[in-house]
């Protein structure tokens, strides 16, 4: 190992950067730090593969500032999420969640948690290479062989020449006593260029500029007007290869996209065969009966008297009367014009064949709309039982009530 | 064995006439060697196809829509979640050992820490390209970013799945910067002790001018300990994070508030079987087994169950507040996993989580590295259906019958499961040849000669100390 090192010529003071002494042990590093510490240096330091025990105290560092620009950052980073939660979900745009207050801070505790950890963090390993001068490319010490391995086994300590106490013979004296396994003269570094190389400065201007180019436009964009429509980079489903309806097709004779149902098509459930059912016919004339499908029973006519209430009272009134609701306030409203809806217990109404009741609803009549769309064809015939019952109720005599409550009525 | 033939210079005893070269050089020839051995090529080969069928899957889903993975109603969190959740709880033991472990001043961390952060980073890598994927249009994630867009809309911060954002990104973040700043000095080493001008200048770079300088080492200490103290809220948040994103929804079998330390304790598991399967062929290949001993295994396996029985008690404890919470949805879930559809899955997790790591109780078993390393790579696959019974299962049976379903993935849904292997272990396996894969700093200052180590704490090292002598 000493076959490496080359005997330097003696340095002119100019030259000198320091004095450089290695050790084998953490221990002897500790001793010597403490020896040079007494004698009231200040430019020196000590240089170790691993942080050696007790060298902190043996050398005089104070304790770093560190932990507080780490607690300013954490405050910093806390109140970042504060602000920034409540400026974009509270102030910039209220967005209400499922009646959640706009807001509200249990909510934003997590994100509030993982920024002040993260600012600490970028702001630990950012403040101790700053307070550390690193990046620190070149160095005096680079220069010197030996001191390789200070990232390996060995142990170095180094006063400079800059220090007001340092003269080369006492420090060297002082060095000596301390028992290195070596000592050597570190000259300044002679070598190295002080200054970037100028075509690396203008690469980074020239990619530094480029860089800024698309932050530029999209500064632009947002600061100035402009009629044609945005940039869409990612056209997503927007163009979706199919063809909608009402589009052309070039594919059909017709050139439409929308095609007609064949002939004779029949949705499923809608074939609706039973004319006497579906339509209220029979035997070429308006049915006179209820179709076999109606169930003549006391639950069909209450079902006919709910439906009834729902769907005919509006304007026909609870007694089929045509006296409604809708009767009563276009009356009362007198501006002209209103035909009374029809009362369905007149004479002509209780004549008609139930398959023309049948069709009335289906289909309406006059002012009346068609019901067929709301009303299955079931509920419209036990619509139509309890329209019967409301008209015999109208046109009954005195034989109609049983002997027994004749007396009531009286 | 066919290794004898094929000399490995890895496996020489480390050169140096000190404690600290030794270390030195076991740590750095693996930079150094012209060639790594045989076993890396052919693990690289197989490592680098599978990474190969991941990005092919992973294009075939974003070209064609994610209608060729099995996601349906009423599973569409489906495999790609399963996966998300599962790498980063294996992303949980690096800062674990590096943080909380170092808070506690557990000296043998030292030998596995660089190891396990690297494995940490790589992990959340694998685990953040799924969500990604998940939402079927890769390109759009900056949705989830407070980013000014076109919409003039902003992130809804009262959503856990934003909360996961911030945690998941925070994450990686602080254990990238922790584990480089870890690698600094290491780097310093590799810089000064590479003989060729590239590689000089690469560590040169990182490495950023370090020179072992104790003024820098004081802050550099000083930094660590608070990273230390960051990392370790930090690392229980992530995984309790994740578990909100199913906590905090109704759906029976995710609506617990035993969650967060039941997902924490499971994620420390499943890392730390994750930790033991690298280092079993690593400290084989790369001749670390004076670093990484066999004591350093054992330490990780009564690690392993400790937290398997935590996960054990949260399975016990799902069901007993499943009855005793009295809710009909809630204990049909649980009657479900059982007996259900998908109870080949639960007994599969049953039978990975907390049953053969019991084997760990003997002593013979928890120092044999291939038992070790057999019952690491089992609790893996017993986690990673621990995530898939939480999400498939609950999902599947529901409320509503009329809404319940079987999920079936397809050939992509274990494509890109299993191609996420291979983006993780083609980053392992560059990290172990061109990185420091030991923090070599820690290890020489706990090693007797450094001063630092507390007498009772540092048997590991003793080994690597005189196994020349």
């Amino acid at each position: 190992m000493s076959a490496d090192h080359k005997p330097q010529a003696e340095p002119t003071a100019a030259e000198l950067h320091g004095i450089l002494a290695e050790y084998d042990t953490p221990d002897q590093l500790v001793s010597a730090a403490k020896q040079v510490r007494d004698a009231g240096f200040e430019k020196w330091d000590t240089y170790s593969p691993f942080p050696v025990h007790g060298i902190d105290a043996a050398m005089g560092i104070k304790m770093t500032i560190l932990p507080w620009l780490t607690l300013g950052a954490g405050l910093t980073g806390l109140a970042t999420a504060i602000t920034m939660q409540w400026w974009m979900n509270a102030y910039d745009y209220p967005w209400l969640i499922s009646g959640k207050p706009i807001w509200s801070i249990p909510a934003n505790v997590p994100i509030m948690f993982e920024l002040t950890v993260l600012f600490s963090a970028i702001t630990t390993l950012v403040g101790m290479l700053m307070l550390n001068g690193l990046p620190h490319p070149s160095h005096p010490l680079d220069l010197v062989k030996r001191f390789g391995r200070v990232t390996d086994d060995k142990f170095f300590l180094l006063i400079q020449a800059a220090d007001a106490k340092f003269d080369e013979k006492d420090t060297r004296d002082l060095i000596d006593a301390t028992h290195p396994v070596a000592v050597e003269s570190v000259l300044e570094d002679r070598v190295t260029p002080d200054t970037f190389p100028p075509g690396l400065i203008y690469g980074l201007i020239v990619v530094t500029c480029g860089a800024l180019v698309p932050v530029a436009l999209a500064v632009k964009a947002r600061h100035s007007k402009s009629d044609k429509p945005r940039i869409h980079l990612i056209q997503d489903m927007d163009a979706q290869p199919k063809y909608k309806a009402q589009r052309e097709n070039p594919i059909f004779a017709d050139g439409r996209a929308d095609r007609e149902a064949l002939p004779g098509t029949v949705a499923v459930g809608h074939l609706n065969e039973d004319d006497h059912f579906y339509r209220g016919r029979a035997q070429g004339g308006w049915a006179r009966t209820f179709p076999s499908q109606v169930d003549l029973s006391e639950e069909t006519m209450a079902r006919g008297k709910a439906r009834f209430g729902i769907y005919c009272t509006p304007c026909h009134g609870q007694s089929g009367l045509g006296d409604g609701m809708v009767h009563k306030r276009a009356d009362a409203l007198a501006q002209g014009g209103w035909i009374q809806p029809t009362n369905m217990t007149q004479e002509y109404v209780r004549l008609q064949p139930v398959g023309e009741l049948f069709n009335t609803i289906s289909n309406g009549v006059r002012n009346m709309p068609a019901y067929a769309a709301q009303i299955p064809p079931e509920d419209r015939w036990a619509i139509i039982m309890y329209v019967r019952a409301l008209q015999r109720s109208q046109a009954g005599s005195l034989n109609d009530v049983p002997e027994s409550e004749r007396g009531s009525l009286k | 064995m066919a290794a004898a033939s094929d000399f490995n210079p890895f496996q020489a005893p480390p050169k140096g006439d000190n404690t600290f070269a030794q270390i030195t050089d076991n740590v750095t020839r693996i930079m150094e060697a012209p060639k790594p051995p045989r076993a890396w090529y052919i693990a690289m080969g197989i490592a680098l196809s599978m990474l190969t069928m991941f990005l092919g899957s992973i294009t075939w889903a974003a070209w064609n829509g994610i209608g060729v993975w099995g996601n349906m109603m009423p599973v569409a969190w489906a495999f790609p979640i399963v996966n998300f959740v599962f790498w980063i709880g294996i992303g949980h033991a690096g800062t674990l050992i590096s943080a909380v472990l170092f808070l506690f001043r557990q000296n043998w961390r030292t030998a596995i820490n660089r190891f396990a952060e690297a494995m940490t980073i790589f992990a959340v890598m694998c685990a953040g390209v799924f969500p990604g994927v998940h939402i079927g249009r890769p390109w759009l994630p900056y949705y989830m970013m407070p980013i000014p867009n076109q919409m003039g809309m902003w992130p809804q911060y009262r959503s856990p799945l934003e909360w996961d954002i911030f945690a998941v990104s925070t994450y990686a973040t602080v254990s990238i910067l922790f584990w480089y700043m870890g690698m600094i000095p290491d780097f310093a080493t590799f810089r000064d002790r590479s003989t060729s001008t590239v590689k000089r200048l690469a560590y040169g770079i990182v490495a950023m001018g370090w020179r072992g300088s104790s003024r820098q080492w004081h802050r550099y200490e000083r930094a660590y300990l608070i990273l230390a103290a960051l990392a370790t809220p930090l690392v229980l948040s992530v995984h309790s994070v994740v578990s909100f994103d199913f906590a905090t929804a109704q759906l029976p079998g995710w609506h617990a508030t035993i969650f967060p330390p039941y997902f924490v304790a499971g994620a420390i598991f499943g890392g730390f079987a994750m930790v033991v399967t690298l280092a079993v062929p690593a400290r084989q290949f790369f001749g670390l087994k004076r670093i990484i001993t066999i004591r350093h295994l054992e330490l990780m396996n009564k690690v392993m169950i400790a937290t398997g029985l935590l996960v054990g008690y949260a399975y016990g404890m799902e069901f007993f507040i499943s009855w005793y919470g009295g809710s009909s949805y809630e204990g049909f879930t649980f009657v479900n996993r059982l007996f259900g559809p998908y109870s080949w899955a639960y007994w599969t997790m049953i039978s990975c989580n907390v049953i053969f790591p019991q084997l760990f109780w003997f002593k013979n078993i928890r120092t044999n590295v291939w038992a070790t390393l057999l019952i690491g790579m089992i609790v893996n696959v017993g986690m990673w259906f621990e995530r898939f019974v939480i999400i498939c299962t609950s999902l599947t049976r529901d409320f509503l019958p009329s809404s319940w379903g079987y999920y079936v993935p397809t050939k992509f849904d274990f494509m890109t499961l299993g191609g996420s292997f291979g983006l993780f272990f083609t980053l392992f396996l560059l990290f172990c040849r061109y990185l420091p894969m030991v923090a070599m700093s820690e290890v020489k200052a706990f090693s007797p000669a450094g001063g630092h180590a507390r007498p009772h704490l540092h048997h590991g090292h003793d080994d690597a100390a005189h196994a020349h002598h």
